[in-house]
C-alpha cells in the first residue's frame, strides 16, 4: 500500500479507497506491533494467516491475471522449504538468510520448468505444473543428506542462528512473514498497476488478443512464473522455518499449498486485489471454527469454491463491488483498459 | 531376463494408463474440458466396485456389469448438472470446478472409507501365470492389457465409425452449427462424459484389483493418465496406448534401476517428449 | 394472392446492446426467390440467422406456413422445414464430406433428398465422399454446405452469401443447380452480393440498409438506379 504511485492516486483515488488506505496503514502499524500485544499463539496464528495470503496473492496473480491456472505451486514452497534446509544445514548459512536465496533459485530453477510447461495449452498446463510438483517431491525425497523420504529437522544450533533467546526468534520469524507479505501485496498491486500489468489483464481477458501478441505476451507470461515462482519460494522456505521440521510429502503437498490457496483466492474473488485478502480472512475463520470436521471441512470448502466459480465468478469481493460499488485498491479498471 | 521381464511388465502396465488416459483424452477432444478429478473418480469407481461386490456377493469383474452403468449414469448427470455450466470461452471455471470436485470426492472417500488402503479380490485369475519363452506372464495383466486394447478399440470405432462419434466431432468442431443440425451440445456433452466415465469404471476396477488403493491415489492415476496422452499425441487414441506402453516401460526400467527412480523416470520421458516432441510422438494425422 | 408462406413482421434483432435489425417486415410467398442484398453489414446475415433460429426474436415476428415460430431454438425451426446455408460455409472440418451431409440429414425429415440424390446434384461430392471436408476448393465446399442444409430436406432454404469468393466458373455451376434445389420445395432466401445475379434468379428483391428495408419489389419493376440508392443509401 506504500507501493502506490503518486500519479495512481491523482487518477484513481476514490473517498473510499484514501479510507482504505488510512485503514491499512493503522492496520499495518497494529501488526507490525503485534509482538507488543499479541500473544505466541496468536503471533503464530497470524504468521500463518500471512503466509496463506502471500500465496494466495500470487496465486492470483498467475491465475486470476496472467491465465495461468497452476495447480502445481507446491512444487515452489516445497522448493523453498528444502533451499532453507539445505543451505542452513550443509552449507551453515544463517536461515533467514536463506529466504532471499531461496527467492533466486526458485525463480532460477521455474524458467526451465517454464519453458517445458507453457508449451501445454490452456488446461492441460494446469496438470503439467502438477507434474513438475511430483518431480520436485521425488527428486527431494531421493536427497539423503536432507533425509530422503523421511525428511529432516532444523537442528538446535542451526535454529539460535536466528537469535538466542526464544522470544526473540518468535519475533524474527513473525515479522519476516509480516515482511514478506507485505512485499508481496505492495509488489502485486505496483505490477498490476504498471502498464505491462494492464496488458496482462488483457491477456487473460481475451485470448484472440494473446494469439495476436504471440511472443510477447510469452514473455509478460514468463516474467510472471518466475516471479511468483521465486516468492512462492520464499514464503515456503519462511513456512519451513516456521514449522523446523520438513519431509517431501509435507512439503510438497497439493493440499496445504494449492488447495487451500486456490479455495482462498476463488471465495474471496480471483482477478481482483481484495480477493485473497476477503478470502483469507473467511478461510482461518471458518477453518477456526470447523477444523474439528476434519475431512468434510475440505469437502465444505471444495463445494462453496465451485458455488462461488458458478454464481459469483468475481467471489465475495466482487459480489459486495458490485453491490455496493467499493474499490479499495483501484487497479480493477484493468478490464476497461485496451491493450495499447 | 530380469530386464526383458521387467519390460513385458511394463508393457502389460501401460495398457492401465492407457485406460487412465482414454476417458480423459475423449472428453478433452469433444469438449475441450480438462477433468482434473479424474483420477478421483477412477479411485471412486474402485471404491464402488468394492461396495458392489461386498453387497451383491459378485466377483471383481464381474462387478463391472454393475460399476460400468452406474458411472456413466453419474458422468452423464455430472455432465448436465454441473459441468456443462462451466463451459466458455473461459478455462478458469472448468478447471477450478473440477478440482474442487476432485477435493470433494477425495475427502468424501476418506470420510466414508477412511484412509486404510484396499484392494479388490479376483481370486484365482489373480496368481495364474504362464511361461512364455522363459519369461513369467500373469494371465491378469495380460487380460488386462488386451481389455485395454480392446476399450481403446472400441472407443477409436464409436468415434470414428458411428453416428454418436460423427456427433462428438460435429459438435467438437462446431457447437454452435451442430446445434443448428439438431445436435443439442448440451446432450452430446453428458454422452461423452457417460462413455468416457464407463471407461473410467473399467479402469477403477483394474486399478483396484492390480494394486492397492485409497481415497488418495486419485491425483497420481490423473498424472498418469495425462502423460500416456501426451507422449503419444493428443486426439489419437492409439497413441495413448503407445503413450501408456512407453511410461509403463520407462517406470518398469526406471524400478529395476532403483525402486525409487520408478515414478521420476516415467514423469522424464514426460518431459523429454514435452521439450524435444511437444505435440507427442504420434500426433494425430489430418484426417 | 395467396397466404405468404414465410412472413416476417417488424422483425428487431439484437446483439447484446446493438441493435442490428429495425422493424424488419419481409413476406415470401409459396415458390417465390427472394433475393436479400444490401451492404456488408446491413444485416442481411442478422435476418438469416434469426429466422434459422440462430439469434433470438419474438415469437409474433416470424411466421412460417401460419405458425409463428420467432425465437424458436435452431433445430426446432430446422425441424419445421427451415434450413440454414450458413455464411462461410462452416463445414465439420474433422468429418468427412459424407459425413458432414449425413449430420445435416440426422433429424430425420423425409423428403427427396438423400446421399444419393444429393450426388446426383453435385457429382464431385459423391467422388470425394470419403474425404476430410478440409480437402475440397471453396467451390466444393459451398457445394457441401448445400448439400448438407438439403440434407434435412427443408421446405425454405436461407443460403447466405452463396457465391463468396468463388470462381465465376464455380458459381455458374451452382447458380445452374439452383433451381433444382428450389423448385421441390416452398421458396428460398438468398443473400447474394452480386445484384446483376441476384435479380436474374430472384422473383423479388428486398434491399437493407443499417437495418432497415430500403426497398422492395419485382426484379422487373426496380431500376439501377434506384436499387444502387437503396444499397448505398445516396
Ligand atoms: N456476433 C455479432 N456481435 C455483434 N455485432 C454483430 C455480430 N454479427 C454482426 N454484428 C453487427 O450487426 C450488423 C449487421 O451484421 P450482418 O447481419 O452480419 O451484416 P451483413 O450480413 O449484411 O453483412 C453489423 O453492424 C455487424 O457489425
Ligand atoms: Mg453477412
Amino acid at each position: 500500500m506504500s507501493a502506490v504511485t503518486p500519479d495512481w492516486r491523482v487518477e484513481r483515488a476514490t473517498a473510499t479507497s484514501r479510507l482504505a488506505a488510512v485503514v491499512a496503514i493503522v492496520a499495518l502499524i497494529a501488526l507490525a506491533a503485534a509482538p507488543a500485544w499479541a500473544g505466541r499463539a496468536d503471533m503464530r496464528l497470524l504468521s500463518e494467516i500471512f503466509t496463506y495470503l502471500a500465496l494466495a496473492c500470487l496465486w492470483n496473480l498467475l491465475a486470476g491475471f496472467a491465465g495461468l491456472v497452476s495447480v502445481g505451486q507446491q512444487a515452489y514452497v516445497g522448493f523453498g522449504g528444502y533451499m532453507l534446509f539445505a543451505f542452513a544445514i550443509l552449507l551453515g548459512v544463517n536461515p533467514l538468510l536463506t529466504i532471499p536465496i531461496a527467492g533466486i533459485l526458485g525463480a532460477l530453477i521455474a524458467v526451465p520448468v517454464a519453458v517445458l510447461i507453457f508449451r501445454l495449452s490452456g488446461a492441460y498446463f494446469a496438470i503439467g505444473t502438477w507434474v513438475m510438483a511430483e518431480v520436485f517431491r521425488l527428486v527431494f525425497a531421493q536427497v539423503s543428506a536432507l533425509g530422503g523420504g523421511s525428511g529432516t529437522s532444523l537442528p538446535v544450533a542451526v535454529v539460535k542462528d536466528i537469535a538466542e533467546g526464544r522470544d526473540m526468534r518468535e519475533w524474527i520469524v513473525y515479522w519476516a512473514a509480516f515482511l514478506l507479505v507485505v512485499v508481496v501485496l505492495g509488489g502485486t498491486y505496483w505490477l498490476l498497476s504498471t502498464r505491462r500489468g494492464l496488458a496482462l489483464a488483457a491477456i487473460r481477458d481475451s485470448e484472440v488478443a494473446s494469439e495476436s501478441l504471440g511472443v510477447r505476451i510469452w514473455r509478460t507470461k514468463l516474467m510472471i512464473y518466475v516471479v511468483s515462482a521465486g516468492a512462492t519460494a520464499m514464503v515456503g522456505a519462511l513456512i519451513f522455518l516456521q514449522k523446523l521440521r520438513i519431509s517431501p510429502d509435507a512439503a510438497f503437498n497439493v493440499n496445504d499449498w494449492t488447495a487451500y490457496v486456490i479455495f482462498i483466492t476463488v471465495i474471496g474473488g480471483i482477478g481482483t486485489i481484495e480477493g485473497p485478502i476477503v478470502g483469507v480472512i473467511v478461510f482461518f475463520l471458518l477453518r477456526e471454527t470447523l477444523a474439528d470436521l476434519g475431512s468434510i471441512y475440505l469437502m465444505i470448502l471444495g463445494l462453496v469454491a465451485i458455488v462461488v466459480m458458478l454464481k459469483a465468478p468475481r467471489g465475495l469481493w466482487g459480489f459486495v463491488q458490485d453491490r455496493f460499488g467499493i474499490e479499495l485498491f483501484p487497479v480493477r479498471r484493468r478490464i476497461r483498459y485496451p491493450l495499447d | 531376463m530380469q530386464w526383458i521381464n521387467a519390460i513385458v511388465q511394463g508393457v502389460l502396465v501401460g495398457g492401465l494408463y492407457a485406460l487412465f488416459a482414454a476417458g480423459l483424452s475423449l472428453i478433452f477432444g469433444v469438449m475441450r474440458l480438462v477433468n482434473i478429478a479424474h483420477g478421483d473418480l477412477i479411485v471412486l469407481a474402485a471404491f464402488l466396485a468394492l461396495v458392489v461386490m461386498q453387497t451383491l456377493g459378485l466377483g471383481a469383474l464381474e462387478s463391472l456389469v454393475v460399476v460400468i452403468p452406474l458411472m456413466a449414469l453419474l458422468g452423464y448427470v455430472l455432465q448436465r448438472g454441473l459441468l456443462n455450466l462451466t463451459l466458455g470461452s473461459d478455462i478458469l471455471p472448468p478447471l477450478l470446478v473440477t478440482f474442487g470436485l476432485s477435493v470433494i470426492i477425495q475427502n468424501g472417500l476418506l470420510q466414508v472409507f477412511t484412509a486404510d488402503s484396499r484392494r479388490l479380490n479376483a481370486g484365482a485369475l489373480e496368481v495364474a501365470t504362464f511361461n512364455l519363452a522363459g519369461i513369467d506372464i500373469g494371465v491378469l495383466p495380460l487380460v488386462m492389457f488386451l481389455a485395454a486394447v480392446a476399450v481403446i478399440g472400441v472407443l477409436q470405432f464409436i468415434f470414428y465409425r458411428t453416428a454418436l462419434g460423427r456427433a462428438f466431432r460435429a459438435t467438437s468442431d462446431d457447437a454452435d452449427v451442430a446445434r443448428m443440425m439438431g445436435l443439442d451440445n448440451r446432450h452430446i456433452f453428458g454422452l461423452a462424459m457417460a462413455l468416457s466415465l464407463a471407461v473410467v469404471a473399467i479402469a477403477g476396477v483394474f486399478l483396484a484389483v492390480r494394486t492397492n488403493f485409497d481415497p488418495a491415489s486419485g491425483p497420481a492415476r490423473l498424472i498418469f493418465g495425462f502423460e500416456a496422452v501426451i507422449i503419444g499425441g493428443l486426439g489419437n487414441l492409439w497413441g495413448t496406448l503407445a503413450g501408456g506402453v512407453i511410461l509403463g516401460v520407462t517406470q518398469a526400467i526406471g524400478a529395476q534401476i532403483n525402486p525409487g527412480w520408478q515414478l521420476l523416470a516415467g514423469h522424464l520421458v514426460f518431459l523429454l517428449v514435452l521439450a524435444f516432441r511437444p505435440t507427442g510422438l504420434f500426433p494425430r494425422i489430418a484426417g | 394472392m395467396p397466404e405468404p408462406i414465410l412472413a416476417v413482421t417488424e422483425l428487431d434483432a439484437f446483439y447484446g446492446d446493438f441493435q442490428a435489425l429495425f422493424a424488419v417486415s419481409v413476406a415470401v410467398e409459396p415458390g417465390e426467390v427472394l433475393a436479400m442484398i444490401g451492404a456488408n453489414g446491413a444485416g442481411k446475415s442478422t435476418f438469416l440467422k434469426a429466422v434459422a433460429g440462430v439469434i433470438p426474436a419474438k415469437r409474433e415476428a416470424i411466421r412460417f406456413r401460419g405458425e409463428s415460430i420467432g425465437g424458436l431454438s435452431a433445430d426446432r425451426i430446422l425441424k419445421r422445414g427451415i434450413a440454414l446455408v450458413p455464411e462461410g460455409r462452416r463445414l465439420f472440418p474433422s468429418l468427412s464430406v459424407e459425413e458432414n451431409l449425413m449430420i445435416g440429414g440426422q433429424l430425420g425429415r423425409k423428403g427427396r433428398w438423400s446421399l444419393e440424390t444429393v450426388y446426383a446434384l453435385f457429382p464431385v461430392l459423391g467422388e470425394r465422399r470419403n474425404q476430410a471436408s478440409t480437402s475440397l476448393s471453396g467451390g466444393q465446399q459451398q457445394m457441401c454446405a448445400i448439400g448438407r442444409a438439403l440434407m434435412a430436406n427443408p421446405d425454405f432454404i436461407l443460403f447466405d452469401e452463396i457465391s463468396l469468393g468463388l470462381a465465376p466458373v464455380i458459381i455458374k455451376d451452382i447458380y445452374a443447380a439452383l433451381p433444382g434445389i428450389v423448385a421441390g420445395g416452398a421458396g428460398a432466401v438468398i443473400v447474394e452480393q452480386d445484384i446483376t445475379r441476384a435479380l436474374s434468379v430472384a422473383t423479388r428483391v428486398v434491399c437493407l440498409q443499417e437495418g432497415r428495408v430500403s426497398l422492395q419489389g419485382r426484379p422487373a419493376d426496380l431500376d439501377r438506379a434506384a436499387i444502387s440508392a437503396a444499397y448505398f443509401g445516396t
